[in-house]
């Protein structure tokens, strides 16, 4: 099954070769995790921020959350938690770069979930955690 | 290329041996530049975004292409956290690395910079203390006391060790 994201990735690629001009926005982004929530649950009822922000917080079952080296409070930066790198703020009211880069979105809740959850998030919970990124005000 | 260079416009040739001779004179003072501090590689833009996302990203040189090979072989099991990339990125980094990878000494092929002599030998004077400062945090954060390290820059009179 081909989702919604991995066809924005694809079609961003093809759109961005040799530039970067064509960027996606956030709210693109979050209209492909919706068709792919649809598609994952016919019961979909739309995202929660709500949701999102308990998700981000919460550690399930292991040792790091979102919110570990991210912060509570996604407007500020960040911290790695094992090499203390600094992390640039993830929510695009603290940082108009993020989520502009299908590719990039894609990458990172690959990685991050694994990381977090040991197993990929589902597009509800990656919608539910953008909601609650893109509801946050400067 | 070689069966129509026969058949080339002289002019494009000229244009095309100047500009040769241009990159061999870029890559000879690149060279040139790097044997200063003995680190910096010449600049890989993937090497330098995807390593140096979530750390510094380490000069190919401090280990052995056999250990390179190792690490991206697992990256999405990369010391505690999923650093997986895409695979066409994944071999454009791995064959950098391993391209300006370090000697093997010893046959061994250590995962951790920190666990080769080299840099053993090289911190011998730096108190156990002194790492387990929160402003140093590891041994891997190169930067906390190597402060141009992110220009590939370590040599000594650079480092400044934080309180």
């Amino acid at each position: 099954m081909r989702s919604a994201l991995t066809v924005l990735v694809a079609g961003w690629c093809i759109l961005t070769t040799g530039g970067d001009a064509s960027a996606a926005s956030p709210l693109e982004i979050q209209r492909a995790l919706e068709a792919d929530a649809r598609q994952a649950a016919p019961g979909f009822a739309g995202f929660s921020a709500q949701r999102g922000q308990q998700f981000f917080n919460a550690r399930h079952g292991g040792d790091w959350s979102c919110a570990t080296c991210h912060t509570s409070d996604p407007r500020q930066p960040g911290t790695h938690a094992t090499t203390g790198k600094a992390i640039a703020p993830l929510a695009p009211a603290g940082n108009p770069d993020r989520f502009t880069s299908p590719a990039r979105v894609e990458k990172w809740f690959r990685r991050n979930c694994n990381d977090v959850l040991r197993r990929a998030c589902t597009p509800l919970e990656k919608g539910d955690v953008l909601a609650w990124l893109m509801s946050l005000g400067r | 290329m070689r069966t129509d260079a026969p058949r080339r416009d002289p002019r494009r040739t000229a244009i095309g041996a100047a500009l040769g001779l241009l990159a061999v004179l870029a890559v000879a003072g690149a060279t040139a530049a790097g044997d200063r501090d003995r680190m910096a590689p010449p600049p890989n833009a993937a090497w330098k975004t995807e390593c140096g996302a979530c750390h510094l990203p380490y000069p190919p040189r401090l280990l052995p292409a056999r250990s390179w090979r190792a690490i991206m072989s697992e990256l999405d099991r990369h010391f505690g956290t999923d650093a997986s990339l895409d695979p066409a990125q994944a071999a454009e980094i791995a064959s950098f690395l391993e391209r300006h990878a370090g000697r093997e000494r010893g046959g061994a092929a250590p995962l951790r910079i920190t666990e080769t002599p080299w840099f053993r030998r090289e911190h011998r004077e730096v108190p156990v203390a002194v790492w387990a400062r929160p402003s140093v945090g590891s041994p891997a954060n190169c930067a906390a006391c190597h402060r141009t390290a992110e220009q590939g820059d370590y040599d000594d009179d650079t480092v400044t060790i934080p309180r």
